[in-house]
Formats: structure tokens, sequence, C-alpha cells
């Protein structure tokens, strides 16, 4: 539980344009420790999603370093949108990265299987996404991504596109699915309720260009799933420190 | 499905009847228009040598079947479209996906693929009867020459437009640019492409 997974030091980012040069992280320095939930939380614009696509692979970094404990770490990204592809069944969107990868096969395809049954969609396989109400998109789009059997989750406000009753419901089913599948998993939002309820550690991030302004380490007494979470009598006391920290002013 | 209440029996009939008007107010229409242009000509309103009219139109067509094989020419008429038609969307398909591949020959040949389109091809006419001879040639070429660049452009614009957040996710699965186009690319945008036929076949008729 409490080794090192992943190292983050000096990740610098800046983005090109014609007219100039923005800096998006200036200087950011970050452990994570495997089996680890993390919650990234910050002013808008300032650079949270861009740390996640670093850390995925789809963009290339300015400077620092990004090191993980084992070689060739397979790296599961999921974005705020659910992204299932229409013209495929839940199955087959299911098995999109599978496929992708070349690791397709009788074993691979029977885990997804598993997942789709433990959490309630095995009567959907073979239905297309647009039958499917919003929460569920989002469930199915989280096992295309447990499919691939990731080391680590990146998760780019996954909720932020459901309703206020829907979010809460699957930010339960989610946790359970992460922690049961035992991943380590970074995840931006600008929901404050929602890190703290969900999150190990909660990341703040000053406004562009991003350093971490504080981390927080999540201690709730009675700590059980984030909709209990809610409840523990120190939630209160860390959205009003993370809330004071990110200085919203409109 | 099968075990339908009364009310969808209901709203089932309601559709259906409202089918019927519609084609009911079509064909009325038609019948209308017939039989003004008839009698307009009839009475001499209209100069029938400029616009004819329906009876001698009717005639027309029955001795032309007659004497002049007209099923053989409508024949040779399809079998232009067909060929322009395909030649020209498998055409625009092939190059919107090089385009698409290559960004810097999607920028080099941008301008030229605009010129080109806007040139006056019907009035290159005889100059493609020179260049391909008066046949059959010609005419395919001349449809091929007003809807390939069409399509292009078309297809080119419809696979740019793809969802930016499917590739993401692709991309975020390692995908190969061949996955990429395969995968999302072209399947996205299916609907996009038969469209482009659909205005294929009508802009290949202004070719013949």
């Amino acid at each position: 539980m409490s080794n090192k997974f992943l190292t983050i030091s000096h990740l610098k980012k800046n983005y090109q344009t014609q007219k100039d040069e923005i800096e998006a992280l200036k200087d950011i320095n970050l452990e994570v420790k495997e089996g680890s939930f993390i919650s990234i939380v910050g002013p808008s614009g300032c650079g949270k999603s861009t740390l996640l696509s670093i850390l995925a692979n789809l963009e290339s970094k300015s400077g620092g370093s990004v090191v993980f404990n084992k070689k060739n770490v397979v790296i599961g990204y999921m974005l705020q949108k659910d992204c299932l592809f229409p013209w495929l069944t839940i199955l087959d969107n299911c098995l999109l990265g599978l496929k992708i990868k070349g690791t397709l096969n009788k074993e691979s395809k029977d885990y997804v299987l598993h997942l789709l049954k433990t959490y309630g969609l095995e009567d959907f396989i073979y239905h297309y996404p647009s039958s499917l109400s919003g929460g569920m998109r989002q469930r199915v789009a989280l096992i295309r991504t447990l499919a691939i059997k990731p080391d680590i989750l990146l998760l780019d406000e996954p909720f932020s596109a459901l309703d206020a009753m829907t979010r809460v419901a699957l930010s339960d089913d989610v946790y359970k699915m992460i922690k049961l599948e035992n991943k380590t998993a970074i995840m931006v939002t600008h929901d404050i309720s929602e890190a703290v309820s969900l999150s190990d550690q909660v990341v703040v991030f000053t406004k562009r260009p991003a350093v971490i302004k504080k981390i927080y380490d999540i201690e709730l007494t009675g700590r059980s799933t984030p909709t209990q979470n809610r409840k523990c009598k120190e939630f209160n006391y860390y959205y009003d420190m993370i809330w004071r920290d990110l200085d919203v002013h409109i | 499905m099968s075990t339908s209440s009364k009310e969808h029996q209901q709203y089932l009939k309601k559709q259906r009847k409202e089918k019927i008007i519609i084609i009911i107010f079509q064909l009325i229409i038609l019948v209308f228009f017939l039989a003004l242009w008839e009698i307009a000509a009839r009475l001499g309103l209209i100069n029938t040598f400029l616009s004819s009219s329906p009876s001698l139109v009717v005639k027309t067509i029955g001795t032309l079947f007659v004497e002049n094989d007209l099923l053989t020419h409508i024949g040779i008429t399809i079998y232009e479209t067909v060929i322009g038609f395909a030649i020209s969307s498998i055409l625009g398909l092939l190059v919107a996906t090089l385009m698409w591949w290559n960004k810097r020959l999607a920028k080099i040949i941008d301008p030229y693929l605009t010129v080109l389109n806007s040139l006056p091809k019907v009035a290159l006419g005889p100059l493609i009867i020179i260049w391909v001879g008066a046949s059959i040639n010609s005419i395919v070429f001349m449809s091929l020459l007003i809807c390939v660049f069409v399509s292009i452009i078309n297809i080119y614009n419809d696979f740019k437009q793809t969802d930016n957040s499917y590739l993401t996710l692709l991309k975020s699965f390692n995908a190969s640019k061949k996955q990429l186009y395969f995968k999302v690319i072209l399947p996205s945008n299916v609907k996009n492409i038969i469209n482009n036929l659909k205005i294929n076949i009508s802009m290949t008729f202004i070719g013949l």
C-alpha cells in the first residue's frame, strides 16, 4: 500500500501559439503511492487536465520528469465524455482498448464479461449506447478503461457531464470498482465534495502557471463509501480549507 | 411490441392516415399542374413549340420508343452515370483519406482544389471532347470533373470535424494512425459519406 508508484518532479509544460508562449504547469512535484486515490482540484484552466494528458502520453512535457516504479506501465484514461462509439454494441465498446492494443483473447474477453456482469450491465451487452442512461454509459466507459488492466487510472472530470443525483450514486459505484480492482487513481475534478469524499489525498493547484499550493491527507473517522464519507465530521473542515485555498472570485 | 395497446394502434392508424393524406395532396398538385399545362397549350396561351404540352410529350416518348430504340439510350445514360459516379466517389474518398493522413499534403493542395472546383467545367465541354474524343469517355470525364473536387473537399472536411474526444480516447490506448482511421474516422463518417454519394448522383447528371 505504501510503496511509491509514481514520482513527478519539476514537471513543466508550456503551450506554444503563434502569438506567444503560455505557461500551463510551472513546477509540479508529486508522489503517488500504490493503490491510493488522489484528486486534483484547482481553478478552471489551471492545467489540471494537462497533467493527466502528460501522464497518459498524449502530450509532451516541456521539462522535469515523470517516473513510474515499473516498466511498461499500462495507463487507463477516462475522459469527461463517455466517448462510447454509437456504432458499436456495449460489449464491442468495452473490447475496444483490447482490440487496439492487440491483447484481445478468450481470457481478456472473459474478464470484460465478468466486469459487465458484476456492475449490472450484463443484460445490455448487445445493446447500443443510445439506449443507456448517462450513468450507465459512464460505467461502461469505466469498464472499457479497466478492461486493459491498467496499473493506474487517470480520471478527467469523470462525473461532470452527469446530473447531480446520478453523480453521487455513480461516484460510489466507481469508487467501489476502483478499490475492488485495487487500482491507483488520479482524478481531476472541480467539485470539492467529490474530491474529499473519494480521495486519500487532495492536491490543490494554484491558477496558471500552476504549482501545487497544498496537499491534504484526507483522514476521516469511519471512512467507507463516498456517500457515507460526506457525513464524517471532518468532511466540512476539509471542504472549507480547500475552498479557501481555491480563493474563488467571480 | 406484438401486444400493442389500443392507444398504440390508434397512434399507428393516425400515422398511416397522415401519410395517405400527404400522398393525395402531392398527386392533386401533379394532376392540377399537368391539366393546367395541357389546357394552356390547347387554348394557345403558351407556345407549344417552346414549352410543348403533356400530350405531345407522351406522343414523342411513344415514337422514340418505337422508332429510335429509347431503351438502349436510357441504358447508355445509366451506364455513364454509374461509371462517373463510382469513379468520382472512390477517388474523392481516396484523396480525402490521403489528405487526412498527411496534413501537410492537405495544406499544399488546398488552394489548387478550390481553383479546380470553381472552374466552369461545362464551358470546358468542347475542349474535353477534343482531348478525350467524342465518346462515352468524354461524358464520363465531364461528370467526373464536376463531382470529384466537391467530393474531396466535402469528405475531407467531414474527416476533419470528427469528434476529437474519440481520437483522444484511442490515442490513450496507443492507437496507430491506421487504427484511428479504420476505428474512428471511417465508421463515424459513414453517414456523411453516404450523403456525399447522394449529392454525387445528382451532380453526375449535370455532367451528362
